[in-house]
């Protein structure tokens, strides 16, 4: 087991580097750089800044530079963001980001397989037509949609929560960004564990169990539930993942002091830096979680065992 | 029992009023900003929402007051020398730092220096050339100590100009320009930003900072008028999403709002009525001609396309009377200039516009019968920028039967590719005062100019204009200088001005002192909270 989560952490380093090389070169290419700004600056000063970062060095040396201060933990400075490094805003960031996203998570785990179970129990009912009517609109309406009009009705209408901002962090603040975050992937989660738990209502040990004569509730929850429940922890790395490291949609819309704008307000002004250290950040996240999920699998699935 | 219940009510209301008083007491003003600052440091910023924090917290030479008019700030007086070129700035006896120590001659030297110095790579760098050698040491040609600003004594400053400088006193109130705390800067390096550490001189001091959450500012007991700073506390709020900052306007989270979609306009009139603030800034959206290659080498072609544009329905049907129809290169606004020199078609109907411009595009045989017009219109990504480019395409290929197709690339990748030589037939592009004079605009088109002569431009007369007017002491003979040169360029059309962008603004019943200004000036230690 321990050899097993070594080994996957170890391959790891080879993931990261290629992710750091495609993504420093694949910025470079994008044309402009952080300092062509709407407000354009005069050339001296373009070039007094390009010196003080480096940026008028060949491009091989500031990827290498840049490598060796990867190496070290430093992300550099934030162009854009000037008063803070890279680490700086990610360690400011993320804090927020990953308390929301675990509420969001956590409602959508629990919201979507709750509501996918009782459809599937209760299959091509009115009850089910609801349940999977309303996910596939979860899914389709995008939370640029969903945000502002749960804000709307709930904050300006009936004024019972604040229309944004982190505040003292306390659930009133956060219960719509959870909400507006949380949908679309309850709404997954629902159909996944809608399609398998019907599946594995049909398996033959569920058959068995039944014949058994097993109360309906020991067969659902201790068996079916837990053959119904892989393809939903499949899912739930990446879902996590992005969940964890924010979105630029929720925290723009909410005003949270996340992490997840940075990509693209980094991507925008060619803050290289920023965007390198969020695509690295997230690379770190998918693969914890890929990790993550292949442990579960092995409690779940007496198939899948780390040796 | 009795007593037992009345100590329990005293208590009840005593945590009542306890709990309540802060609100009653503290007087809050919730700003909302636009954005995020991306930075504290007045050397390194470049834009408004920067501005207005960075304003309130450090109290420059001059400042604008809430009307928009400069008046003396951090200095008490000032004398020119007869000869235009040397300020002597007497600094406020009582003017204190946050920390308690006394704003000094030197920490005003040690901004300018470090404003200049190539190492510190200020985005503004060139708003303070008109110190003497702050140019040269800007490019690494003379050291630092050679710039033209000496502390005479503790509370002297001596400031030297290259030439007469008319909008001197006007660059001096610009955020790159505020004082810096020597001693923090030097203690704390770049740190001195951070809150807890960061020393200002002016109405407020950093109190906390929550990037992308909130900025909150508290009164400076240090600062010499503090006595009449009315706020006790101001929080500015980075609402990056103009409709989102709306709603919280809405829920009544916020006093203020800076910008909000121009669409929304009609409807917040409606609902809001005076709180909605429109006001002309100094700040021009327009078309820049790249010509030097057919046909906007042909200045017959460049007027006929002018002309051919509907102001009127660009800033009504687009802008829904956000921003206003502009047929002046320098917008209305600056006291010192006047009424601008407009276009001559300027006060013919838009029918009459039309043949005008077809008969000037026949003449220079273009369009219908002649050589094909095949135009291209690049703007930098914006739902704005591409209704009005959609609609300005329209009118062309409708007027001169103009092929027109649309390109757009994001911020970044429009201004460098305009900058960096790149060829073009129509693009857009605008210019923010950084100054109420008419020079910082006229001086976008001098042939010179290598980075904001988008046009590439080359006209002998304009030039010998705008070089006699940095020459002329007399203010109305300058003056009049720039009213020649505006006509010219107005005549030639390198650049079509299309609208006046307006600040939009929602500002509650509850605040007082609000004043709209072409300068979009309004300093927090003007203003005031009535619950």
């Amino acid at each position: 087991m321990i050899s097993f989560i070594l080994r996957r952490l170890a391959s790891a380093v080879p993931t990261l580097f290629i992710v750091v090389t495609i993504s420093f070169f694949m910025m470079r290419f994008a044309p402009g750089g952080p300092f062509n700004l709407e407000r354009p600056l005069p050339p001296q000063t373009m070039e007094n800044l390009n010196r003080a970062y480096g940026l008028d060095l060949p491009l091989w040396e500031q990827y290498l530079r840049y490598l060796s201060n990867v190496v070290h933990g430093d992300f550099g400075p934030s162009y854009v963001y000037r008063d803070n490094t890279v680490d700086q805003l990610i360690a400011m960031g993320l804090p927020y980001s990953i308390k929301l996203g675990l509420l969001a998570l956590l409602l959508a785990l629990i919201g979507g397989v709750a509501a996918g179970t009782y459809a599937a129990l209760r299959q091509n009912s009115l009850t089910d037509l609801l349940v999977m009517s309303v996910s596939t609109v979860g899914v389709t309406v995008p939370n640029f949609v969903v945000g502002p009009v749960l804000t709307l009705v709930f904050a300006v209408i009936l004024a019972w929560l604040p229309a944004g901002g982190w505040g003292d962090g306390s659930l009133r603040f956060l219960i719509l960004p959870m909400i507006a975050l949380a949908l679309p992937q309850l709404a997954v989660f629902a159909r996944l564990m809608r399609g398998a738990m019907i599946e594995a209502l049909h398996a033959d040990h569920i058959r068995t169990a039944r014949a058994y004569g097993l109360p309906a509730r020991t067969v659902i929850v201790t068996h079916a539930m837990r053959a119904a429940l892989l393809p939903i922890v499949s899912y739930l790395a990446p879902c996590a993942a992005g969940l964890l490291t924010g979105s630029a949609v929720i925290e723009s819309i909410f005003s949270i002091p996340g992490v997840g704008r940075y990509f693209v307000i980094g991507a925008i002004n060619r803050d290289y830096t920023l965007v390198m250290g969020t695509v690295v950040l997230i690379a770190i996240f998918v693969i914890v979680f890929n990790l993550v999920v292949d442990l579960l699998y092995g409690l779940l699935d007496p198939r899948v065992r780390h040796e | 029992m009795t007593s037992s219940i009345t100590t329990l009510r005293a208590l009840l209301a005593a945590t009542i009023f306890f709990a309540a008083a802060p609100s009653w007491a503290e007087n809050v003003l919730y700003r909302g900003n636009a954005g995020e600052p991306t930075t504290l440091d007045q050397h390194h910023t470049s834009i408004n929402i920067e501005e207005f924090i960075l304003k309130d917290l450090y109290e420059g030479l001059t400042l604008y007051d809430a009307k928009g008019v400069i008046v003396p700030g951090a200095a008490e007086s000032w004398t020119l020398s007869k000869d235009g070129l040397t300020y002597t700035f007497k600094i406020r006896e009582n003017a204190k730092w946050s920390d308690g120590s006394p704003v000094t001659a030197e920490d005003f030297v040690f901004s300018f220096r470090r404003a200049e110095d190539p190492k510190t790579a200020a985005a503004y760098a060139n708003i303070l050339y008109p110190i003497k050698n702050a140019e040269k040491v800007n490019k690494g040609e003379l050291p630092i100590d050679q710039l033209g600003a000496r502390a005479i004594d503790a509370k002297t400053l001596e400031l030297t100009v290259e030439r007469p400088t008319p909008f001197f006193l006007e660059l001096l109130a610009h955020q790159t320009a505020l004082p810096l705390s020597k001693a923090s800067v030097e203690k704390n390096g770049a740190d001195f930003v951070k809150p807890g550490v960061l020393v200002s001189n002016g109405a407020f001091k950093l109190a906390e900072h929550v990037a992308n959450d909130h900025l909150t500012l508290v009164k400076n007991p240090e600062h010499w008028d503090a006595a009449n700073t009315k706020l006790d506390k101001v929080i500015f709020y980075p609402l990056e999403d103009q409709a989102a900052a709306v709603r919280r306007y809405e829920a009544g989270e916020l006093h203020v709002d800076y910008n909000f979609s121009a669409d929304q306009l009609p409807r917040l009139r409606q609902q809001f009525g005076g709180e909605v603030h429109v006001s002309p800034a100094l700040a021009t959206y327009y078309y820049t001609f790249d010509t030097r290659s057919e046909p906007m080498n042909d200045v017959r072609v460049r007027r006929a396309l002018s002309m051919a544009v509907d102001r009127d329905f660009l800033a009504n049907e687009i802008y829904k009377g956000a921003q206003q129809p502009l047929y002046s290169w320098i917008p209305p606004g600056i006291a010192s200039y006047g009424t601008p020199e407009k276009a001559d078609f300027a006060d013919k109907g838009q029918l009459d516009r039309e043949d005008e411009a077809l008969k000037l595009m026949k003449e220079a045989g273009y369009g219908e019968g002649g050589k094909p017009l095949t135009l291209e219109i690049r703007y930098n990504t914006n739902p704005n920028h591409e209704r009005v480019a959609t609609a300005i395409a329209d009118m062309w290929k409708t007027t001169f039967g103009a092929q027109v197709s649309l390109v757009n690339l994001d911020v970044s990748s429009h201004y460098s590719y305009l900058q960096q030589d790149g060829k073009y037939s129509a693009a857009r592009a605008g210019w923010t005062a950084d100054y109420a004079d008419a020079e910082n605009f006229l001086s976008l088109n001098i042939s010179t100019n290598k980075t904001f002569n988008y046009a590439h431009w080359k006209n002998a007369d304009y030039d010998a204009l705008m070089a006699k007017s940095y020459d002329e002491q007399n203010p109305e003979a300058r003056q009049k200088l720039l009213h020649q040169a505006e006509a010219i360029l107005m005549k030639e059309q390198p650049v079509a001005p299309f609208l006046v962008n307006n600040d939009l603004w929602l500002v509650s019943k509850k605040v007082q002192g609000w004043y709209d200004n072409a300068n979009n000036q309004h300093l927090s230690r003007f203003l005031s909270v009535s619950n």
